[in-house]
């Protein structure tokens, strides 16, 4: 009985991590972003369009590292066109990231329909169209060592072990988002414009260009999450398959307070909450009976805005947020 | 070198060059998938106006838009961004639905009726309330709190509609229908009264609302006290604060009015056409209402020319969908969309290029230099 909860509990890690990578990505796109001055809820959006420009693109040419590519390349297409809004005409930034949501949810399915005439859907991806699950060396050897196996040899054969190169690539931007904001020069100068762009343009630096580089590299991580969720998690676009999970990272980003890691830890707990809401569905628990899974699934949405209201914690944004800078004359 | 440009550019030619450009791409899309635009502008129009029923239908969405419309436009006037007007119509709409279900085996229809508007009214009002109150009283940033109260909306409705308040015998997330008469009447039926025919649509008495609605609107934001105190607290809430008023207090008022409208439009839906609480019935026209309140310059006038175009976008997509191999709904998305990019974030994108005709022009006509 413990042995087989234990299992259990792993599986679900196992999902967690899954079910993360994305809201990972996607936060980490948000903090480049909204760390600069410019506030992203294009997320959803360019998460969408990138789905779908990979798939599209791995079904018709067969190879999904053209995929993620295109997926990358679309991505940051529309995060430029976003800065242009935001940062060049100085538009509200809010506006614009809705523009772009809601655009995405129409052009996908417009130009899916035209191309793969499927209802708005891709071709089903066959396995050298995606991006496989990796499996780690020894992973039968140390799952079948006596005791070990069972209790920890399981994280390393389930949890660790079996995912895709974009689930790593998620954790690697998470040490780069960190080192390359805290850590260099360039990072500096891109938190700056977010705080106090008006020194950072006394120091003979271009604000604008300092943005513009921000969003494109938000539009590159947006493009991987994208990808992950057409072409490596999943086997081809569904229409509005992203289904607000660009909002649960926009949650997480604000729940982790801007930061890389409380960030990551933000996007595992909603990860871990979306695993065990699939697990609960109709399950009935000792003691508390059944659990809705909607309720659960509205837990991010819920845990943000107590955070948000202060009452635990406080979420600080950066002070430059959704303010467009105007060059002094 | 900065002219100020007269008041008939901005509101009305700027509007109009940023839809043509909104148009101009969504007809380039057209022609890249491999149909001609022109051919969809016409069905879009014919589809809008002139086919049979065509206009109570465009007029019926419009409704949906003016409540949206005009609850995004009130909070904006104090410098408030609702986004939150899909949660706050579905909330209205729960409400609606509970004081219908309730009162209906025990009140005459038509009580039921006056009481549920005001039902509707006053549970988006509490939808809108609450981010509000966090963003007066907590700092909250109403744009992400508003996000968030839209998912906790739909779940909870998904949580009621599929549980509790799912009629019984039944497989669809929605509740029982309302007794007979438990509606707003609609058009065709009203004027076949006297005598009169016309072709079936669900335009219905909540159209007559939203007019309503748009007069209230502007009686509230340019002829009250309150109202001149919220366009106040938009552009500088110290000033507010030494004149005497609370800020905090006025931005929670401000989203009492924009959700109560938002909820509104649950009348349109729900008493109009379904008379019964179905799952998604605000299917994306509260993030429209944005749309809608960007194209009208957040004034009633201009929010009801938005609204109707809005509507007749959405009436003429449906056709679409049927006479072109494809075209899908989803084309309409898209185009709006473009609207909101055009209109919205990119709204002075013409604008420097427009002073400069407009200042040869002026140049040219005095014969100066």
């Amino acid at each position: 009985m413990a042995a087989e909860l234990w299992l259990q509990f792993v599986l679900a890690l196992d999902a967690t991590i899954r079910m993360s990578t994305p809201l990972i990505l996607c936060a980490m796109a948000g903090i480049f972003s909204e760390r600069s001055g410019i506030i992203d809820i294009s997320l959803e959006g360019k998460m969408l369009l990138s789905a779908f420009a990979a798939a599209s693109l791995a079904a018709l040419t067969g190879s999904a590292v053209i995929g993620l590519a295109g997926a990358i390349i679309i991505s940051v297409l529309f995060s430029l066109l976003h800065g242009f809004a935001c940062i060049t005409h100085k538009g509200n930034q809010v506006v614009s990231g809705l523009a772009i949501n809601i655009l995405a949810s129409g052009l996908t399915v417009t130009i899916g329909f035209a191309i793969f005439s499927q209802g708005g859907q891709t071709p089903f991806l066959s396995r050298d169209q995606r991006f496989l699950p990796l499996e780690l060396p020894f992973t039968e050897t140390i799952e079948s060592l006596p005791v070990i196996g069972p209790s920890i040899g399981v994280i390393y054969s389930e949890v660790i072990s079996g995912h895709n190169i974009l689930v790593w690539l998620a954790f690697l931007a998470v040490i780069v988002t960190g080192y390359v904001l805290f850590r260099t020069t360039f990072g500096l100068r891109l938190r700056a414009v977010g705080e106090k762009p008006e020194a950072v343009d006394t120091a003979g630096i271009s604000v604008s260009w300092m943005r513009y580089k921000a969003v494109i590299l938000a539009g590159i991580l947006c493009g991987m999450a994208g990808a992950y969720l057409s072409i490596a998690h999943g086997g081809g676009f569904v229409r509005e398959m992203t289904a607000g999970k660009g909002y649960i990272a926009l949650a997480a980003m604000i729940f982790g307070n801007w930061r890389p890691v409380p960030v990551l830890l933000a996007c595992l707990m909603f990860g871990f909450l979306e695993a065990i809401a699939a697990r609960l569905q109709g399950v009935d628990l000792p003691l508390i009976g059944q659990v809705s899974t909607d309720l659960i699934l509205v837990l991010p949405y819920v845990l943000t805005v107590i955070l948000l209201a202060g009452f635990v914690g406080r979420a600080v944004p950066p002070r430059a947020i959704g303010v467009p800078y105007v060059k002094e004359r | 070198m900065e002219q100020k440009l007269p008041r008939w550019i901005d509101i009305g030619l700027l509007p109009v060059i940023n839809i043509l450009a909104a148009f101009i791409v969504a007809g380039v899309i057209i022609a890249l998938i491999g149909e001609n635009p022109f051919a969809a502008l016409s069905v879009l129009v014919k589809g809008a106006f002139f086919y049979k029923g065509a206009l109570g239908y465009t007029l019926f969405y419009a409704t949906n838009f003016i409540f949206t419309g005009l609850a995004v436009a009130v909070a904006f006037h104090a410098s408030l961004f609702n986004i939150g007007g899909e949660g706050q119509a579905m909330v209205g709409g729960l409400g609606l639905g509970l004081v219908a279900l309730l009162l209906d085996p025990l009140l005459p229809p038509l009580l039921v009726v006056l009481i549920a508007i005001p039902a509707a009214v006053i549970f988006g009002a509490f939808w809108g309330v609450i981010p509000g109150w966090l963003q007066a009283k907590r700092g909250s940033h109403i744009v992400i709190t508003t996000i968030m109260f839209n998912f906790i909306a739909a779940s909870l409705m998904v949580w009621l509609l599929a549980g509790m308040l799912m009629a019984p015998g039944q497989m669809s997330p929605e509740t029982r229908s309302f007794a007979d008469g438990v509606a707003l009447a609609q058009f065709h039926t009203l004027v076949s009264y006297v005598g009169l025919s016309v072709a079936k649509s669900p335009l219905n008495l909540s159209f007559i609302i939203a007019l309503v609605a748009c007069v209230g609107v502007w009686v509230l934001i340019w002829r009250t006290r309150l109202g001149y105190v919220i366009r106040a607290t938009g552009h500088s809430e110290r000033a507010v604060i030494y004149a005497g008023h609370s800020p905090a207090k006025i931005i929670i008022i401000t989203m009492a009015i924009s959700g109560g409208l938002a909820g509104l439009m649950a009348l349109n839906e729900i008493l109009g056409v379904q008379q019964r609480v179905i799952l998604n019935f605000t299917s994306g026209y509260g993030f429209t209402g944005i749309a809608v309140a960007l194209m009208g310059r957040n004034h009633p006038i201009g929010i009801l020319l938005a609204s109707l175009l809005f509507g007749a976008l959405y009436q003429g997509g449906a056709e679409l969908d049927f006479e072109f191999q494809t075209i899908t709904r989803e084309m309409v998305l898209m185009i709006q969309g473009l609207i909101i990019l055009f209109s919205g974030a990119l709204a002075y994108m013409f604008t420097p290029m427009v002073a400069r005709v407009f200042a040869s022009y002026i140049s040219s006509s005095k014969g100066v230099d």
